[in-house]
């Protein structure tokens, strides 16, 4: 392909190629504090390619894929060039990462100690997740916590925030301009920003943490808490999680540990502040 | 860059000690594309491998081992479907080779559960695969009224649980083809896997193997269907001095003998398939013939991204794989159809 770059975020590499220079720049940017992996072997490729020969140049439109793709993936304007190649690489995750269970959760972590959050899309996860990367918790990821078979440890994968919305502007607030991508307007999901973890998020991406609370946020009422039982915590994570089905007898050893050990509440909250006031209560109560 | 770099990785694992990471990753991409990225991985155990590409042929070959017992746990429930009604399974491609552990099945990928039961009785394991939770899929009407009347197998039926599929065939290539292969011998001939589970005789094996790559389909695919024939008939050739004798009279009986031959020229040249030459009591050699490029280029048209390349090329064998399914006017009436319903070719 015409353009490319290789990334590694936590233990993944990504091969990413590109019809177009614009998504490859707007990557390299934002990922430029990253390792420098230049020309290394990647565990997937991303393809963002035209979705016809006459869509690289007139109205270009990305189709994207990879080593693992969807067929009735939808386009993608090339305005939304970074988000399609963020996309890309979820979707490599997300269909072949074997390396551990994967879960669709935001993770941040402190004194050696994780606190993971997982809820569907619009929860608030995403944003709680990076509000507290800025408040004195390493930020892990705000897509997916990957939860080692073996140890039982949760390993971070700090891609870039993906910030939709209203949660654009609360973040930006707090975040230096330079570690915030282009606005990306009227997407499927609404507008979306990117955010660079801290340095700190960056620089500790091979070190994981043991999980020490779970909790399933929800933004728009409360505040409100309640305990949740393990067998509901257990079915609402494998929905939670890509390749539980794929890891087979493993991923069920890893997923009824963790839901053994780990305190599990569901939060409801009316704003960020509030929701910060009770993760550190929950935190210092129980975790 | 094309799949000459996979073909000779599969043909001679030890030339991977040559590749610099662009090698690596064109291999692995390429690989993945034509699913053949679990062969690749068996092929591989062992030897010397780079750091970062030892994860990856791991996690490949548990995924191969993970959807091989899938495979033959599915074979096991439509086994129990169509006990009743006195049917037994004559699996077909690669749930057959993985029920059998043949050389094939080892690494491969495993699609849909492809079984062959007598025309007569296809309606009757319909039914029965029906009463045991399989449903039909195809919500076309003009689709499932054309595979109904034409093709080699019923419309694809999916289970409601397990969420797996099942072709239900009734002989081997689309009843508009040319050829007609005598299904009912092939059924006769079939052997024991276990349990009930049957499979097609090492000959017929091939002959649908090349059946299916080379007067069927467009060759979407086709190396994985090429290194099924190699490793079939490398694998009975060993065992049965005669067998490619006896394979050409089975091709003659089915009236493969083209593809046949061809696919064993193909495999021959790409992968070194040890044919045995004859001059009695036929003749045989395995010198390309001109068109047999075309094959290869066909066969070979990947990149090191894991795109398909030579569009022109691959579009004329999307063409071609029409024409030998139809006789002309038929075509023209289906290609009319399915462009209205919105259907390109890709």
């Amino acid at each position: 392909m015409r353009h490319s770059l290789t990334l590694r975020i936590g233990p993944a590499t990504f091969r990413i190629g590109s019809a177009w220079a614009q998504p490859i720049d707007q990557l390299a940017r934002l990922y430029a504090d990253y390792p420098d992996v230049d020309g290394a072997i990647a565990d997937f490729t991303v393809r963002l390619q035209p979705t016809s020969a006459v869509r690289r140049w007139v109205r270009p439109s990305i189709f994207i894929t990879g080593d693992h793709g969807l067929a009735d993936a939808a386009p993608m304007s090339l305005a939304h060039g970074l988000l399609a190649a963020e996309m890309g690489m979820n979707l490599q995750m997300a269909l072949g990462w074997r390396r551990h269970l994967l879960l669709h959760a935001s993770s941040v972590e402190k004194d050696g100690r994780v606190l993971v959050m997982t809820g569907e899309s619009g929860s608030g996860k995403s944003t709680l997740a990076a509000q507290l990367g800025e408040r004195g918790w390493r930020l892990m990821g705000d897509e997916f916590a990957l939860l080692d078979l073996d140890s039982g440890a949760i390993l971070p994968f700090p891609r870039l925030v993906s910030l939709k919305n209203k949660a654009i502007d609360v973040i930006a607030g707090e975040v230096p301009a330079a570690r915030m991508g282009p606005l990306l307007g009227a997407t499927a999901k609404g507008d979306i920003r990117h955010m660079v973890p801290r340095a700190d998020a960056v620089a500790r991406m091979g070190e994981g943490g043991m999980p020490a609370l779970l909790l399933f946020p929800r933004f728009g009422s409360g505040p409100a808490e309640r305990p949740v039982g393990q067998g509901e915590v257990f079915m609402r994570l494998t929905q939670a999680s890509t390749n539980y089905v794929a890891l087979g007898e493993p991923g069920f050893a890893a997923l009824t540990r963790f839901v053994a050990q780990v305190p599990a509440r569901a939060i409801d909250f009316p704003s960020g502040e509030a929701a910060i006031a009770m993760v550190d209560r929950l935190w210092s109560e129980i975790a | 860059m094309s799949a000459a770099l996979l073909v000779m990785a599969l043909r001679d694992p030890a030339t991977t000690a040559a590749l610099d990471a662009t090698g690596w990753n064109s291999l692995i991409a390429m690989a993945r594309a034509e699913r053949l990225i679990g062969t690749l991985a068996f092929r591989l155990e062992g030897l010397g491998v780079p750091d970062a590409v030892r994860p990856i042929l791991a996690d490949t070959r548990d995924d191969a081992a993970r959807e091989a017992r899938q495979a033959i746990w599915e074979a096991d429930r439509a086994r129990a479907a169509l006990a009743p009604i006195g049917l037994p399974v004559i699996l077909l491609k690669g749930t057959a080779y993985a029920a059998a552990g043949l050389p094939a099945g080892r690494g491969r990928f495993i699609g849909d559960l492809d079984i062959l039961v007598p025309r007569d009785r296809i309606d009757a394991a319909a039914d029965a695969l029906v009463a045991a939770g399989w449903e039909w899929v195809k919500e076309d009407p003009y689709d499932d009224a054309y595979y109904r009347q034409w093709m080699h197998e019923l419309p694809p039926m999916i289970h409601a649980e397990r969420d797996r599929m099942i072709d239900v065939h009734h002989t081997v290539l689309p009843l508009t083809a040319r050829p007609t292969p005598d299904a009912a011998a092939m059924m006769a001939d079939a052997v024991l896997i276990t349990d009930g589970l049957y499979m097609l005789c090492a000959e017929d094996r091939v002959c649908h193997a090349a059946a299916h790559l080379l007067a069927d389909g467009d060759l979407q695919g086709g190396l994985r269907n090429l290194w099924d024939i190699h490793c079939l008939c490398e694998e009975s050739s060993e065992r049965q001095d005669d067998f490619y004798l006896c394979l050409f009279e089975k091709a003659a009986h089915h009236q493969l003998t083209a593809a046949v031959w061809r696919a064993l020229r193909l495999s021959h040249h790409l992968f070194d398939t040890e044919v045995k030459a004859y001059h009695v009591p036929i003749e045989v050699d395995y010198k390309l013939r001109w068109s047999d490029r075309a094959f290869i280029s066909r066969l070979l048209a990947r990149n090191g991204w894991g795109q398909e390349t030579r569009k022109a090329l691959v579009f004329a064998f999307f063409v071609r794989s029409h024409w030998l399914r139809m006789p002309p006017l038929m075509l023209a009436r289906h290609l009319l159809t399915k462009w209205r319903k919105g259907h390109r070719p890709q």
